[in-house]
């Protein structure tokens, strides 16, 4: 046999294979009571409990996770963070402390001798040192630390919400686009193109116009729309240009073997492969949002009194920069402090999620 | 229901892709029948169409570019490409379910084990999320991978390849589907896994009386697990027959040409048979045999006239102007060793 050069020598090389533990369980769904030890959830907590007893780390290991301890390896990212969270909460609740402190709200005007006249930080009505207003007040006799504070209420809030409507619109679109590719993507994106070549800044002026609201509360809430449906732009495309890349993947391929439906794949499937850049972007459009919202302000298109923001707190500022400096510096200097950190942060995010570092 | 036990029978499948370069003709005119609890084999090298024919069995090619042409695929009598697209989900998982080759990138990186898998029965079956879950815990339980309730919390990039594929045949297997293909199933992976994965698939498919449609590359690897074999070359059926038959008796130059070409530890040390020449470029194929070119007993009718496919016995054809005399030399050749030996 040993010249038998025959072709039925190929078979493959018979290996030991372990034994199989299980036998396929029932499908019809009838599990034997015993069978369910503990619910999902809890075992997902005891194998938790279990790492922490021994002291080793099996968890750990998720693609957030290591893109968080990145994060906390950058200084800057982590500065930006804790600034961002420091006037977040400022804003939140200072508000409240201060009245609760002074009684004094933010739009209190004093009738007494602080009344219709601004006066530098730290300054009493007649010159002496005083606590009272650490950032003075504003020409008609505010206190501008509350002011501020509420004004940050409002210009965060405009800049977050309009950037979940831009991820909402612009992540939906982008991946319906990227997915189903073809006709409807060129279609899809040919829109975003004419939307793109259009000075967004105008168009927000126009929507503000036309649909001028009698209160300041509906004038803020279409402040929110008017910019969140010009900065979904640029999410779109990003999005679209993941889901391009991914949706030929083979686990794409897999999903839609196992018979999945085209909504599910997109967002669930593909989706949350695209969040890392998503992420960032979004992180980079809260400070575009927010110096948008200060610019339209500024034009007298933004809020409205007597609400505030940093927009338009400044605005009140430039009016009487040569006197009264510090009720612009003030707004104007906590705003760019924001804008900063909110930068630094959304970096520190770009590198720590950054594809080329992921670990597949 | 049943027709003879036949499972899947594909006729005249002909899935074709536009491209600038001109029409690919991927897969042209395929026919097959298969059993139920059989396991059959498609060899071919790269780009001879075999992974095309499977996805347009699930229809699965990209589209466009990709197109079905013309052909059948009956599932039980009834034809797939005429299936409405939720009829078509419907069979896709439950009924007819798929391995890939990559296994690094076949599972979702983002999602966790156990989410993949309990995707599959919730869908299918219409578990509850309890359900589900102990059903996927058993079926990793069933595959071989140890401590499968802690570990079904992890994300694929924790497994290694071997595991993976592990992973891939539980998701695959888990609404114990009548027919699995397995598109080289084992490329991606070590040697010693190989083995371990193909006799996994082995068992799990006498286990559930599955059909295995099982695509490979290599030879070594049919050799074991199927019972009859297709060799596709250009996107054409090249030769149909037994496994047994087929390495005994090859009845086509190009089989011929892949047998010699597997390396046998026991010949002396040598230089290993190589068919010379490349596949063709399927958008622009000669009017003749598309093997033409690259084989070595060709002559002038090759290149003029497109082989017939001949019925060498009822169980055995062959796509060749000369399958008769190809088939009575390998017995000759058989024989030849047989005394030797």
């Amino acid at each position: 046999m040993k010249d038998d050069h025959s072709p039925h020598d190929l078979h493959p090389p018979k290996v030991e294979v372990e034994p199989l533990p299980g036998t396929i369980p029932p499908l019809d769904g009838t599990l034997d009571a015993n069978d369910i030890h503990t619910p999902p959830e809890a075992a997902i907590g005891e194998a938790d409990l279990r790492a922490a007893e021994d002291g080793e780390v099996i968890k750990g290991n998720s693609l957030w996770r290591d893109a968080w301890r990145r994060l906390l390896k950058n200084k800057l990212a982590v500065l930006g963070m804790i600034v961002v969270a420091i006037i977040t909460v400022a804003s939140l609740f200072g508000p409240l402390v201060i009245k609760m402190a002074t009684g004094i709200t933010p739009d209190y005007i004093p009738g007494d001798a602080y009344l219709l006249k601004s006066f530098p930080p730290f300054t009493a009505p007649d010159g002496s040192f005083s606590w009272r207003h650490p950032m003075g007040t504003d020409s008609q006799g505010r206190d501008l630390l509350a002011r501020v504070l509420q004004g940050g209420q409002i210009s965060l809030m405009v800049g977050i919400i309009s950037t979940l409507v831009s991820f909402l619109i612009g992540v939906s679109y982008g991946a319906v686009a990227g997915y189903l590719g073809g006709r409807v993507d060129n279609l899809m994106m040919r829109l975003v193109d004419v939307l793109y070549s259009l000075p967004y800044i105008i168009i927000v002026i126009v929507l503000l116009a036309m649909f001028r609201s009698q209160t300041a509360r509906g004038q803020l809430i279409l402040l929110f729309v008017a910019l969140g449906s010009v900065s979904w732009l640029t999410m779109a495309r990003i999005v679209r240009g993941q889901v391009l890349s991914l949706k030929n993947q083979e686990f794409v391929l897999a999903a839609r073997a196992t018979g999945v439906s085209t909504p599910r794949i997109i967002f669930r499937h593909i989706v949350p492969n695209t969040l890392g850049p998503v992420i960032v972007y979004a992180t980079l459009t809260i400070p575009t949002v927010m110096l948008s919202e200060a610019f339209l302000s500024f034009l007298g298109f933004g809020v409205q009194a007597p609400l505030a923001s940093w927009g338009s707190l400044a605005t009140d500022g430039i009016a009487n920069i040569a006197i009264f400096p510090w009720q612009l510096i003030f707004p104007g200097v906590t705003m760019a402090l924001t804008l900063f950190s909110l930068n630094f942060l959304g970096d520190g995010l770009r590198d720590a999620l950054d594809p080329q570092m992921r670990k597949f | 229901m049943s027709n003879n036990g036949t499972l899947l029978s594909v006729r005249d499948l002909r899935t074709y892709f536009d491209t600038e370069d001109g029409t690919v003709k991927a897969v042209d005119g395929i026919s097959f029948e298969l059993k139920r609890g059989e396991t059959l084999g498609i060899v071919g090298e790269s780009g001879s169409g075999k992974s095309v024919t499977n996805l347009s069995i699930i229809r699965l090619i990209p589209s466009p570019p990709g197109r079905i042409v013309s052909g059948e695929v009956l599932l039980d009598g009834k034809d797939i490409l005429k299936f409405s697209d939720e009829e078509v989900r419907k069979v896709r998982g439950r009924r007819i379910a798929m391995i890939f080759q990559d296994p690094m990138t076949s599972l979702n990186p983002f999602m966790k084990i156990s989410r993949q898998l309990m995707e599959m029965t919730q869908l299918h079956l219409g578990h509850s999320r309890r359900e589900a879950y102990e059903h996927a815990v058993g079926m990793l339980e069933t595959v071989g991978i140890p401590d499968a309730r802690s570990r079904i919390e992890s994300y694929p990039h924790e497994f290694s390849g071997g595991m993976r594929q592990r992973v891939m045949i539980a998701m695959a297997l888990s609404c114990r589907p009548e027919l699995l293909i397995a598109d080289e199933p084992t490329t991606a992976l070590d040697v010693t896994i190989q083995a371990q994965i193909l006799e996994l698939i082995k068992q799990l498919k006498d286990d559930t009386g599955a059909s295995v449609i099982l695509i490979t590359h290599d030879l070594g690897v049919v050799a074991g697990m199927t019972g009859r074999l297709i060799v596709m070359y250009a996107g054409k059926v090249f030769e149909q027959a037994t496994t047994r038959e087929l390495f005994d008796r090859p009845g086509n130059p190009y089989t011929k040409g892949l047998l010699r070409s597997v390396p046998d530890p026991t010949a002396e040390q040598g230089k290993l048979y190589q068919i010379p020449g490349l596949p063709p470029d399927v958008a622009h194929l000669p009017p003749g045999c598309p093997f033409a070119p690259r084989c070595e007993r060709v002559e002038e009718i090759c290149r003029r006239e497109f082989p017939p496919f001949v019925a060498l016995t009822p169980d055995h054809h062959s796509l060749c102007h000369f399958a008769q005399e190809v088939y009575d030399e390998s017995a000759r050749e058989r024989d030849a060793k047989g005394i030797v030996g």
